[in-house]
């Protein structure tokens, strides 16, 4: 069985994001930059899933600029045989990101697809349904539970009310929930290793897909800053302000 | 609080400062890139900060338990030792001849710092099997090192160093341990060592002991002592363990910091002996303990760098944390975070600049000792080793030396919290306290600095690097930071009086050379830290003049060099004056009198 995994390039977890000055994004110059953790998740479900014998190949894609390749290096440290990066330097949007992924399906023809269930940068939470659609696939999204059995697996869900067990026929997409598994810590032989094994490059010219955005973002701007609180002097007090101030009560 | 990576700075001296690129460039090296040497970086720093930084607390809490001979570690420290054995990390420098990843001293030094940092007493262990791995690879037949070196490399034993014994400390003339030969080629050993760094430990199956002791016939003095190697349990032909050895854990000391590392008492030979492998050749064993001595120094200069970081890290935090009194001349009676008063800033800053100096200072001498080891070119071969000669005792003397400044600084921001345990500033003191005794204290330093590596040279290396650094001076006044420029050269006048000084007083009066030795260390210290921050100052204010790179890094790196010229530098004056005029009072007083 071959696994396509989806990895996406990130501001790292850690760091405290600035908006740029002009509001139309956020300020990714200079910034500590990973893969994003969903996808994390995703290349560790797909390698042990290899390590249990149920996988043979592991494919990481990315989709973006240059430094995707470092993104992608991670992932052929963490186990996966071979990357491919489609380089582009335009604005990727799930929309399009789905097209390239699903062009880059048709050629790899995988019967597996693993991606985070979402970006921490943008929280779309798109792309993997994007996917399915286009791919005419069944989907198991926000998965806690991979199990594969024959030409079929069950993808336990995390729902509002529980948890809920779907069985898709393969080939589908999976997308990763926090609690599907802790990715590992990289061996060191590894992180040299993976930088022996081929990633191959292309173009979204050479899937034939345009990726030109569909949506304009008006403005980019930080979350209000808190003020701070106040001491007030009796319960009384306290009630009064509730009631006329904050009108809560 | 917890741990994190300086992972901006460390990129930025290995890359700028300390010439990866040239480290690189030498043979065997083919494989490093700055790519791969952050790859590195980023993934121990996960498992520095996220695993092993943990424990730091936990391990000092706990300390070891000794039961019959067997030591039992901290919680957690198990399972952590074989997660860093499995993920290679014990390997990073080691040769691939025996499974290792064959990287050179200065990526290693990178993850080295980060391991100290992060749990300076969980450091030790792999650091120690590194050193009896590193003393067998030289010296040891094909034979044993087949046997041990790969277990080794793979951190699935580890392994010690035993020289000291109670009558031998700094003086290993003085080592009495036996080593009899049994006739077919092994040996009996016995005898008592102290102060035997993870001598016992439950975190692996074997332990690979490397004992200094004399045979028989030996002669007296430093000449008549062998080295063996001596396991825990023997090896079978096959590789599996066999027998338990006649060595035994008979005691742990108690001490005043790393407590999660257990400093052993080992008995050799209670059962008649321990069977041991004699190293190279007979009574060669110190000769063969000096050729590891600079790379050991080296990694303790590290140790006090790494463990100044960590205190500093907690400082800051602690700093922007705290709300205590009005800002000063403010019309504002808010309290503010502690971090606004002018003496906790000049605190943090003089934290941050001696460390960004030694780090610096640290990892150009591990680009020199990895230059000094593989150059293909005989002479810049010779140049590099006479340059990590003498930088090896300042960065040891002196990074060490600090920590203990730094770290108390760390304590002092704190307040009354910091000396009460459960903040952790104080274990960051005490931990670092035995970095400036172990490996040759300042003491041995400072005489190293003056005697071998200073006056016996006629200063030759000395002035060399303190011509680099006047054209630093000269080079800052030039970008437009003449006050720096000025501050080094100021600085400079002193470190050249007081290195003539040294070179020519030293035969004639050596004890009042002696008496300013440790000044003196501290200075070159000063000084050569200045020369890299200079150099420091001069990438950044050229990056951001380029525009290029983290803007707000480099401005925090002008500034720190402008403190550290401002600040640190002025102290070589003071310095200069007790070691050029100060012997007499020193020596002077009978010893009753004290």
């Amino acid at each position: 069985m071959k696994i396509l995994v989806a990895v996406k390039r990130v501001v790292d977890y850690n760091v405290k994001v600035r908006v740029k000055a002009d509001g139309s994004d956020v300020d990714i110059a200079n910034v500590k930059m990973s893969m994003n953790p969903f996808d994390e998740i995703a290349v560790e479900e797909a390698v042990r899933l290899k390590e249990a014998g149920k996988a043979t190949e592991i494919v990481a894609v990315s989709l973006g600029v240059k430094q995707c390749e470092e993104t992608l290096r991670t992932a052929l440290a963490m186990g996966a045989d071979r990357a491919i990066h489609v380089e582009t330097d335009a604005e990727l949007q799930p929309l399009a990101v789905a097209k390239l992924l699903k062009a880059v399906a048709d050629k790899e023809a995988p019967q597996l697809i693993i991606l985070g269930k979402q970006a921490i940068d943008d929280d779309a939470n798109q792309t993997g349904q994007m996917l399915a659609a286009l791919l005419n696939a069944p989907q198991g999204t926000f998965a806690s539970k991979v199990d594969v059995a024959g030409d079929k697996v069950n993808v336990t869900r995390e729902i509002d009310g529980g948890l809920e067990t779907v069985a898709l026929s393969l080939p589908a997409i999976i997308t990763t929930d926090l609690r599907l598994n802790e990715p590992r810590y990289v061996k060191l032989p590894n992180i040299m290793a993976a930088k022996k094994k081929p990633l191959d490059k292309l173009s979204p010219a050479d899937l034939g897909v345009d990726p030109a955005p569909r949506l304009k973002t008006l403005k980019v701007a930080e979350p209000a800053v808190r003020s701070a609180g106040i001491k007030v002097g009796s319960v009384a007090e306290l009630v009064a302000k509730l009631k006329n101030e904050a009108k809560v009560i | 609080m917890t741990y994190r990576a300086p992972i901006a700075d460390i990129r930025f001296v290995l890359n700028e400062l300390a010439g990866l690129n040239e480290v690189a460039a030498l043979p065997g090296n083919e494989d490093v890139n700055p790519e791969l040497v952050d790859a590195i970086v980023e993934e121990a720093a996960k498992l520095a900060e996220n695993v092993i930084a943990p424990l730091n607390k936990i391990g000092d809490q706990h300390g070891n338990k000794l039961n019959d001979g067997v030591v039992t570690t901290a919680p957690g420290f198990k399972a952590a030792y074989q997660q860093f054995a499995e993920n290679g990390w014990v390997s990073l420098g080691v040769s691939p001849e025996y499974g290792g990843q064959g990287m050179p001293g200065l990526v290693s030094m990178a993850t080295e710092e980060l391991w100290c940092a992060s749990n300076v007493a969980f450091s030790l262990c792999p650091l120690l099997t590194l050193g009896a791995l590193e003393a067998l690879s030289h010296h040891a037949s094909d034979e044993i090192k087949a046997t041990y070196l790969p277990k080794m490399a793979s951190g699935e034993w580890t392994g010690t160093m035993n020289l000291t014994e109670p009558q031998a400390g700094s003086d290993l003339a003085q080592v009495r341990s036996k080593a009899v030969p049994v006739g077919d080629g092994t040996y009996k050993i016995s005898g008592q060592k102290i102060f035997i760094t993870w001598g016992e430990h439950d975190m692996v199956e074997n332990i690979v002991h490397l004992v200094l002791a004399r045979l028989p016939d030996a002669p007296a003095g430093v000449k008549g002592i062998s080295l063996f190697v001596v396991p825990k349990f023997l090896v079978n032909a096959d590789g599996s363990l066999g027998a338990r050895n006649d060595v035994k854990c008979v005691s742990i000391e108690h001490k005043l910091g790393i407590h999660a590392s257990p400093t052993c008492v080992m008995s050799y030979g209670d059962q008649g002996g321990a069977i041991g492998y004699l190293v190279g050749e007979a009574n060669k064993g110190l000769s063969y303990m000096f050729t590891m001595m600079n790379a050991a120094r080296l990694g303790v200069g590290v140790e006090g760098m790494a463990i100044a970081e960590r205190a500093y890290q907690q400082a800051v935090w602690y700093a922007k944390d705290r709300v205590q009194s009005r800002e000063l001349g403010s019309d504002d009676p808010a309290p503010v975070a502690i971090i606004k008063h002018p003496d906790i800033r000049r605190m943090l800053m003089t934290m941050k600049a001696q460390i960004e100096a030694q780090r610096a200072l640290t990892y150009f001498t591990g680009a020199a000792l990895d230059k000094a080891g593989s150059h293909p070119d005989a002479n810049e071969k010779a140049k590099w080793q006479a340059v990590v000669n003498f930088l090896i005792p300042i960065v040891k003397g002196w990074n060490t030396e600090q920590v203990n400044e730094i770290a108390s600084l760390g304590v002092q921001i704190h307040g009354g919290m910091g000396f009460i345990e459960e903040t952790g500033a104080a274990q960051h003191l005490r931990d670092a306290r035995i970095t400036a005794i172990y490996e040759g204290t300042t003491g041995i330093q400072a005489l190293d600095l003056i005697g071998r590596k200073t006056a016996m040279e006629r200063g030759m290396t000395a002035k060399a690097l303190l011509g680099e650094a006047e054209a630093v001076a000269g080079k800052l006044k030039a970008a437009g930071l003449a006050e720096m420029g000025d501050a080094l050269n100021a600085a400079l006048v002193h470190a050249r009086s007081t290195t003539d000084y040294v070179v020519g007083q030293f035969g004639e009066q050596p004890r009042a050379v002696a008496a300013g030795s440790v000044p003196f260390l501290k200075l070159m210290g000063i000084v050569l830290g200045g020369w890299q921050l200079g150099r420091a100052a001069l990438v950044a204010k050229q990056k951001l003049a380029d525009g290029e790179g983290d803007a707000a890094f480099f401005e925090a790196k002008l500034i720190t060099a402008r403190f550290y010229a401002d600040h640190l530098l002025p102290q070589t004056g003071g310095l200069a004056a007790a070691i050029l005029n100060g012997a007499a009072s020193v020596m002077a007083l009978p010893d009753e009198a004290f």
